[in-house]
């Protein structure tokens, strides 16, 4: 028997209070574009209490001026979550969450060149039982693609307003908000008939969800349908959780399908695609058969056995060489910018001689000047990101590298952000938020500052300047000895991917069901304010942790002080500082390295680099820019009190390795702690990176002395 | 004959889906449900994941779980 829908169909009152929509749609679909277009920059983001997903909220004003609140939720293909986002849009839409006020209104958008799958999103909504504005978007693709969709006829078929719109260039806006303020917004008319064998359990469930959940009607009636499907989906803080009552319902009818055999979740799928394929059918008409469209064009290539892997080597290799080069430039400004200010106070501020001045000069304007400096590049990988992103071609790059990922257990979305972590770990483990799977994005997140960043080749420059003798450094080793850095911090990450996938983080195998969205042309507009609001988003999480910790680097270098009339060195040597190095000395002499390579491990907390300057006033010898000459010879002169040379070959090899492995980064211990929204995780990636450091450069450094180096 | 088997251009109906587990529900949920048309469009270059046309649109899964999904050749 099929029990009839019961959607009342009435009226909404319009709200006394700023009306609050929730925009809602699948990704690609255009839903960033529309909500900077509906709020322009009046936006906040941050994030929802105890999940990694980003909370966008903006006003909109209607053509009288009055303001329209509206939520941006992530984009869901379903309400049946498979990702922390997909489980967020979930909850806000069903009240779920204290933190979020429950949508007065919602507004569906869909991409209409591709509406039976964004109708499907689109038909668990209507059984909220809330007024639904639809935005039928991209529709001049669509007509370029020869389809034509009736606004008409869904409207009719749905009993909701639908909006032909193309948020691109800003068409139907107008429409769009006379829509969104509109006092009396309809519910929709729209009845679909449960299927007959899961028509009970809805009832009872929706029973008790009214009962004992203390839901209203509707939406106990379109969470029992969800509950149905939705049995191990996602969870995520900050969600309330269900009745004792009802979850006994829901596992008392579970047993019994699984007993006579009945496929629920599949009889639910497959009745709501009926009637959206009888929607469509009546909305859209194919306007005559037309051959590969541009996007299937570029794909033929794109994705090609050999052209695939050509594109997709020069994409990369373009995306670095501007990280390299067009960030130099930028980067030279702000380090003179720092440089100049820093002289500016200690000659011309009139501050006195003395620890304020020293503080400010070389703790406070150090330490954000060590941060920013690296912003052009963060900047400029965002942007290229975003531009990937937007593009499409993010997809592609996971669909070629897929099989690859696989064999350590990840999947191909783990591949960009893995490689922007060349550059810098601190976009790469920001990108983890495309990847669905927790265990997944955990392990990429955990293996990210593996990959050698930009940070660490100050620092092989020094060593392999002083491992190899002569003034002149042939170009061969030198490059040499940089790819096999490189090589062993790609195979270290890759080693741990596959080892946690298979211990700490052990999950269902991973799949890969993604959608290969149409190329478009990158809207230039939301690819820079995604970029701004990232790099924001960096200088307030690691900008305030590496000014506190430059602060404490300073005073630890600067005090107990000296007695007057000592050398910079001197005054180093016996700060805290120096007593840290000596206290680490037995911990680290195993690796050949001496107290005072141990102050140089110590500062690279702040930023890696820093160790290049800590040796240079460790050994009183100034490196000027890009010459290491002085701080090269000055650290040959080095010997260890017994007269044995300090930095030996082996030592300045194995020094390399600690640095390809040790975690010593503290901007992207903050962002770790940000992400994965606990010190659990940093904790722990300290410790393994740092031991397997340890560890590596001791088995070096012995068996390198065994051999005679 | 299995999703996986399908020749690259060639179109088929889905017959049949396994009950259980997550992806096969994400996967009909994205609209592969029996009766749906689906077109092999090429594999990754290196053998899998698979790109298949469903519903005007193109989606990615692994062979290993194209394997479970069986089809009809059509007409």
């Amino acid at each position: 028997m099929a029990l009839p829908a019961h959607i009342s169909s009435g009226v909404s009152a319009a709200p006394s209070r700023t009306p609050v929509y929730a925009l809602v749609g699948n990704p690609n679909c255009g839903k960033s574009t529309l909500f900077n277009a509906l709020t322009g920059l009046k936006q906040k983001v941050g994030n929802y209490p105890g999940v990694t997903v980003e909370k966008k909220i903006g006003t909109a004003y209607s053509q009288h001026g009055q303001p329209i609140t509206v939520i941006d939720l992530p984009g869901a293909y379903s309400l049946a979550a498979r990702s922390p986002d997909e489980a967020v849009t979930r909850d806000v839409l069903l009240g779920r969450r204290a933190d979020t006020p429950q949508p007065d209104r919602i507004l569906c958008i869909v991409d209409a060149t591709n509406l039976e799958r964004n109708l499907y999103l689109v038909h668990q909504i209507l059984d909220l039982g809330r007024p639904v504005i639809l935005v039928l978007n991209m529709m001049d693709v669509a007509a370029a693609a020869g389809l034509d969709v009736r606004a008409g006829r869904l409207e009719r078929e749905l009993g909701i307003p639908v909006i032909p719109c193309e948020a691109v260039n800003g068409k139907g806006l107008i429409e769009l908000k006379l829509a969104m303020s509109r006092a009396d917004l309809p519910l929709s008319r729209h009845a679909w008939d449960i299927p007959a064998p899961i028509a009970p359990a809805v009832a009872e469930l929706q029973a008790s969800l009214t009962a004992n959940d203390r839901k209203p009607p509707l939406i106990a009636r379109a969470e029992a349908l969800l509950l149905l499907t939705d049995q191990d989906s996602v969870r995520v803080a900050g969600s309330t959780p269900l009745s004792a009552r009802t979850t006994e319902i829901l596992q008392g009818w579970q047993k019994r399908w699984e007993g006579e055999g009945t496929d629920w979740a599949g009889t639910l799928v497959n009745s709501r695609y009926d009637v959206i394929g009888r929607i469509a059918a009546e909305a859209v008409t194919r306007a005559g058969h037309t051959g590969p469209t541009a996007s299937d064009k570029i794909d033929a290539v794109a994705t090609h056995p050999i052209w695939g892997w050509m594109i997709l080597g020069a994409v990369m290799t373009l995306l670095f060489l501007s990280i390299f080069t067009l960030a130099e430039y930028p980067m030279g400004f702000i380090e003179d910018g720092i440089a100049s200010l820093s002289d500016w106070v200690k000659k011309d501020s009139g501050l006195p001689d003395g620890d304020l001045r020293d503080l400010i000069t070389d703790g406070a304007i150090a330490g954000v000047g060590g941060v920013i400096v690296f912003l052009p590049q963060i900047l400029i990988l965002f942007f290229f990101i975003g531009l990937l992103e937007s593009t499409g071609y993010m997809a592609r790059a996971a669909f070629i590298m897929d099989r690859l990922m696989s064999r350590v257990g990840l999947n191909g979305k783990s591949f960009i952000p893995l490689l922007s972590s060349y550059a810098c770990a601190i976009p790469g483990i920001m990108a983890t938020r495309t990847i669905e799977d927790q265990k997944d994005r955990l392990v990429t997140i955990l293996v990210a500052p593996l990959m050698s960043c930009s940070a660490r080749l100050p620092v092989y420059l020094l060593m392999i300047a002083a491992l190899v003798p002569g003034d002149r450094v042939p170009v061969a080793t030198k490059v040499g000895v940089m790819i096999l850095m490189y090589a062993l911090g790609t195979f270290g990450a890759f080693g741990f991917a596959w080892l946690f996938k298979r211990t700490l983080l052990k999950g269902a195998p991973p799949v890969m069901i993604m959608e290969l969205p149409p190329y478009r042309l990158p809207g230039l507009k939301d690819v820079a304010l995604h970029m701004l609001e990232r790099a924001w988003i960096f200088l307030r999480r690691a900008g305030t942790v590496i000014l506190g910790i430059s602060i404490v680097l300073w005073f630890l270098a600067a005090y107990p002080k000296a007695p007057e009339g000592a050398t910079p060195q001197q005054q180093l040597a016996q700060s805290f500082a120096g007593r840290a190095g000596h206290a680490l000395e037995p911990a680290i002499a195993p690796l050949g390295f001496d107290w005072q390579i141990g102050i140089g491990l110590i500062s690279s907390f702040a930023a890696r680099e820093v160790f290049v300057s800590t040796m240079g006033v460790v050994f009183n010898a100034e490196s000027k820019d890009d010459d290491t000459t002085p701080l090269r010879q000055a650290l040959l002169a080095t010997k260890w009190p017994d007269g044995r040379p300090l930095f030996t070959p082996l030592v300045c090899f194995t020094l390399m390795i600690f640095y390809v492995f040790a975690m010593q980064c503290v901007s992207t211990v903050a962002i770790v702690r940000r992400e994965t929204n606990s010190w659990r995780w940093p904790l722990f990636q300290i410790a393994y990176q740092t031991g397997t450091a340890w560890i590596l450069s001791f088995i070096v450094y012995q068996a390198g002395r065994a051999l005679g180096f | 004959m299995k999703l996986s088997e399908l020749a690259i251009g060639a179109t088929a109906v889905v017959r049949e889906f396994p009950k259980a587990g997550a992806a096969f529900l994400r996967l009909r949920e994205m609209g592969l449900v029996a009766g749906t048309r689906v077109t092999l469009i090429r594999t990754a270059p290196l053998g899998d994941p698979l790109e298949i046309k469903v519903r005007g649109y193109h989606l990615t899964l692994r062979k290993s779980e194209a394997e479970h999904v069986l089809v009809d050749p059509a007409a």
